[in-house]
């Protein structure tokens, strides 16, 4: 199997050998030049003339009915713009996947921070302190909340559907009784993740402007301009293509500005509508941003596998389930990531696998890179040290016996077609930490030290690249080329840049199949009325999925002009400029739009959810060593080595930087990151309350990427790389804490120090879970 | 609140040219730079003094824009991201940045620059690079690529 592996020096080889001359390149960052420079314009850089400041008016309670809504005197309201519910021209429902979701609640208020009704003002002062003047008044007698899963699954009350369980999924496969009759051993365990903030630096904003009855224009830091075209559209009662959305430099998304822009702009945009059009800006500050907005979803998941006594996997029982919060959102489709990741890339006989997630009446829990699959990885790669320290097998050499190999089936039968090498990559990984070395070191240090204990440990996972199942067949993107008069070519798709590099990759993607230089190639800004629907900037599909259409468009281009403007067959740039031009000549401007489908072999089922849940995954193995302090349980990373297999790198510093950031955002999720929730909203909603890695908290991070031969999907081979980076950390920074801990292990992230001492001291847990 | 009866004439040298502003003297120096004086390369991430997206180098140290407010300002200087390098030019810091992968959203890059910039001039100034760029903090990077970008600087590669 080894020779299945490209080393990185032959890489370099075969990529000359194939002729690529762009891809796989370093090319600078398209946008960065007015980045470093402070030119880049975010939303709160623009102030629109005659612009107002629009505010959001809150529940105060979690659950109830409004009985009124007093705007205290003192203020002069007459000068404010005010929007109830009734001021709605079209549906009271933000459509993302099940219709729930309303702008303004008007009936039964479902979380505490909801939003009521709306004011703008054009002093920005005035609103700011008039907001604090407005009283809800609300019924909450019979209106009893709960914000738990366990409250939820507890059935005392039942507020959605008959069991408070908002979507579920289940996957079955093998003879589970069967391989559990054979087991010499079972392990079970319970384990809980908390919620998460995205905390990207720039907080959520829209500016809106409304024609009435004609035409609504949004502006904003947003990943999916066109979920926000059909919210709008929607909401005002008129033809998607009369709403306008651009998106302006996003300053940090990671999921949460996936759904939630399409609320916040709905909002900006009936302020601007009941003001008879005036321009309105709502840009949060940071503590709303953290009240009001989306984040990860806390789960609880209790697994229970079996193994032989050389530690092969028999069968995996799972028992998956997501706080949703008050409203779906993206739920069910975070649920169902997290699912079909829950079993790893390893060989199960048989398994039953349930995933729900529950209503409780909490702030919306949403997208966040990873999108489940780091709740659901977490337990089951703990649950594996586990089993490993009880069959006295090093849990490297547990995973090593049980990895998936080419031919092999996932529980969901799809069958692994690329030629992965899993012993290979988590090989390299274990040889450049010097894993047996360390370990060895550990427990004499150890047994020598009362002080610092040292542990080392790994996560071997994988990601799926682009919409889940047959996700990416319906939503059918759009992406196109074009050789315009303004530049030698254009490339128009829908995904936003929003730090990950895309626009970058498009342009080396274009650049390799024109055989044209960077400079070029213009990736056309995110603006409705200009670009295609190629479908929302997240799922880490913008690489495979629609990168792909870029190259595919294309190629359809370079063929067009071979048919008509006399370029050769094998061309040179001046070959495709001078062909350019004879085109633009003869015929004006050349525009090739293409349309996904799935290909004929990857097919899902959905009612029986089985067949290719994804077409493309990205492999990884993570190792990390940490050194726990026992007198303040802080837990510091000492060393940190992930190899990741992407396919084809587009541009390697800028798939580096992906894992880098990601890893670190996971570190913080395993080791600082608390969300205090109380009455189911972020109490700790202060930039100073909630703790993120800095510069002086990170440990050096050893990123290798190694290259399977794979299948032809992806443009020149490439996979996606946004999310793989989140799932790994959690599970082996917390399986190194427990071999710190002399096999002690801790089942609740994140691990704050205090969760360690009460751990250890025995002292009951209390979660937000 | 700022009431329009207080107000007061403050004046400071802005990337090297005088400015004379009448404001109200508890008006954040942020708002004074972005809003009044439409120098919107100074971010805001949070308002009250931890993400470090606002630094600005204000007497020839780091500082933070959300925390000063205006009457401080009066007879300071202040850089902001636009007074670093010329307008064509990039500084050597900024170069690296783009070169080597610093900046992703780039919503931190002015004040990490305006960090970077200093530490880099005045090494003394913090035990560590780490410890230097401990104020500004990036979701983005993990940090690895801003060192790296530091380290070619200081390197003069």
């Amino acid at each position: 199997m080894s020779n299945s592996v490209v080393a990185p020096e032959q890489k370099e080889k075969q990529r000359a050998e194939a002729g690529l001359k762009y891809v796989g390149k370093n090319l600078e960052r398209q946008e960065g030049i007015p980045k470093v420079k402070g030119q880049a314009i975010y939303i709160d850089d623009i102030q629109p003339e005659g612009c107002l400041y629009g505010r959001t008016v809150r529940s105060p309670e979690p659950r109830g009915e409004i009985v009124d809504i007093v705007f205290e005197p003192g203020i002069p309201w007459d000068e404010f713009v005010i929007v109830k519910p009734e001021d709605i021209p079209g549906e009271n429902i933000c459509a993302m996947i099940k219709n729930e979701i309303p702008f303004l609640a008007d009936d039964e208020v479902k979380y505490k921070g909801e939003p009521l009704a709306l004011i703008a003002h054009e002093d920005q002062q005035m609103v700011d302190r008039a907001i604090n003047h407005i009283t809800v008044k609300m019924k909450t007698d019979g209106y009893p909340a709960f914000f738990t899963i366990d409250e939820a699954r507890s059935k005392q009350q039942v507020q959605y559907g008959e069991d408070n369980v908002l979507c579920s999924y289940q996957i079955e496969d093998g003879d589970l009784q069967a391989e559990f009759d054979k087991a010499d051993l079972i392990v079970e365990n319970h384990y809980k993740t908390k919620a998460q903030e995205h905390l990207y630096i720039e907080p959520q904003g829209i500016i809106a402007e409304v024609v009435p009855g004609e035409q609504v224009t949004v502006r904003g830091s947003l990943q999916c301009p066109y979920y926000i075209t059909g919210a709008l559209a929607n909401l005002f009662a008129i033809d998607e293509t009369s709403v306008r959305v651009i998106q302006t430099t996003t300053g940090g998304a990671f999921g949460g500005k996936e759904d939630y822009p399409s609320i916040l702009a709905g909002h900006a945009a009936l302020l601007s509508l009941k003001s008879g059009g005036r321009p309105v800006k709502m840009v949060y500050g940071r503590e709303e941003d953290l009240l009001a907005t989306t984040k990860r979803h806390p789960s609880d998941t209790t697994v229970r596998a079996a193994f032989d006594k050389q530690g092969k996997m028999l069968a995996l029982e799972m028992d998956f389930a997501l706080n949703g919060g008050a409203y779906p959102t993206l739920t069910s489709t975070v649920l169902s990531r997290g699912l079909l990741h829950s079993f790893g890339p390893y060989n199960w006989p048989a398994v039953n696998l349930q995933a729900r997630a529950y209503m409780t009446n909490s702030t919306p829990f949403s997208a966040f890179r990873g999108f489940g699959a780091p709740q659901s990885i977490y337990a089951l790669e703990l649950l594996l040290n586990e089993a490993a320290e009880q069959l006295q097998l090093d849990p490297a050499e547990l995973r090593r016996r049980n990895f998936l190999q080419p031919g092999d089936s996932m529980p969901t039968g799809q069958v692994i077609k690329e030629q992965i090498d899993l012993e290979q990559l988590m090989d390299r990984a274990l040889e450049k930490i010097d894993y047996r070395r360390k370990k060895q070191e550990f427990a004499v240090f150890n047994r020598e030290n009362d002080y610092k204990k040292r542990g080392i440990s790994l996560a071997t996972f994988f990601h799926g690249s682009g919409f889940t199942g047959d996700g990416e067949e319906k939503l059918a993107s759009r992406a196109g080329v074009k050789i315009s008069s303004e530049n030698p070519l254009e490339i128009l798709v829908a995904n936003v840049e929003f730090g990950q590099g895309i626009h970058t990759g498009f342009v080396q993607i274009a650049a390799e199949t024109c055989n044209l230089p960077p400079e070029l190639i213009e990736v056309i800004e995110q603006d409705t009325d200009k670009v295609p629907n190629s479908g929302p900037t997240v799922a880490s599909r913008s690489t495979m999925v629609v990168g792909r259409l870029v190259q595919d468009a294309c190629e359809e281009l370079v063929e067009e002009l071979k048919n008509t403007a006399g370029l050769p067959d094998d061309f040179t740039t001046e070959d495709f400029l001078a062909a350019s031009k004879n085109y633009l000549n003869s015929y004006g401007e050349l525009y090739k739009e293409v349309q996904h489908h799935d290909p004929p072999e990857e097919q899902w089922d959905e009612e029986n959810y089985r067949g290719s849940a994804y077409s493309g995954y990205a492999w990884s193995c993570d190792v990390v060593a940490v050194e726990l302090d026992m007198i303040d349980y802080r837990v510091k990373i000492t060393d940190f080595v992930s190899t990741v297999e992407a396919g084809q790198l587009i541009n390697p510093d800028m798939a580096a930087g992906q894992i880098e950031g990601g890893i670190v955002q996971a570190i913080g999720y395993t080791l600082f990151e608390n969300v205090v929730l109380e009455e189911g909203v972020m109490k700790n909603n202060h930039y100073a309350d909630y703790i993120i890695p800095t510069a002086a908290d990170v440990p050096s991070i050893d990123v290798e990427f190694i290259e399977f031969p794979l299948k032809n999907y992806g443009p020149y081979k490439a996979k996606g790389i946004g999310e793989l980076p989140f799932d790994g950390p959690a599970p082996a920074i917390a399986g190194a804490v427990a071999l710190a801990l002399d096999k002690q292990f801790i089942t609740l992230i994140p691990l704050l120090p205090e969760t360690i001492h009460d751990t250890l001291s025995k002292l009951e847990e209390t979660t937000d879970a | 609140m700022p009431e329009k009866l207080l107000q007061q004439e403050i004046k400071f040298e802005l990337n090297g040219k005088p400015y004379s502003v009448v404001t109200h003297p508890l008006t954040r120096l942020l708002d004074l730079l972005r809003e009044d004086l439409g120098f919107t390369g100074t971010k805001e991430g949070c308002g009250e003094g931890e993400c470090g997206a606002c630094t600005i180098h204000f007497n020839g140290r780091p500082a933070l824009a959300c925390l000063i407010p205006a009457a401080q300002a009066d007879g300071a200087k202040i850089t902001t991201i636009e007074g670093i390098g010329d307008e064509d030019e990039l500084t050597d810091v900024q170069e690296a940045f783009q070169r080597y992968g610093g900046a992703q959203c780039g919503i931190c890059t002015p004040g990490m620059i305006m960090s970077a910039t200093y530490y880099l001039e005045n090494p003394d100034s913090a035990e560590t690079m780490q410890e230097a760029l401990a104020g500004n903090q990036c979701r983005c990077t993990g940090y690895k690529r801003i060192f790296d970008a530091m380290e070619k600087v200081l390197k003069n590669d």
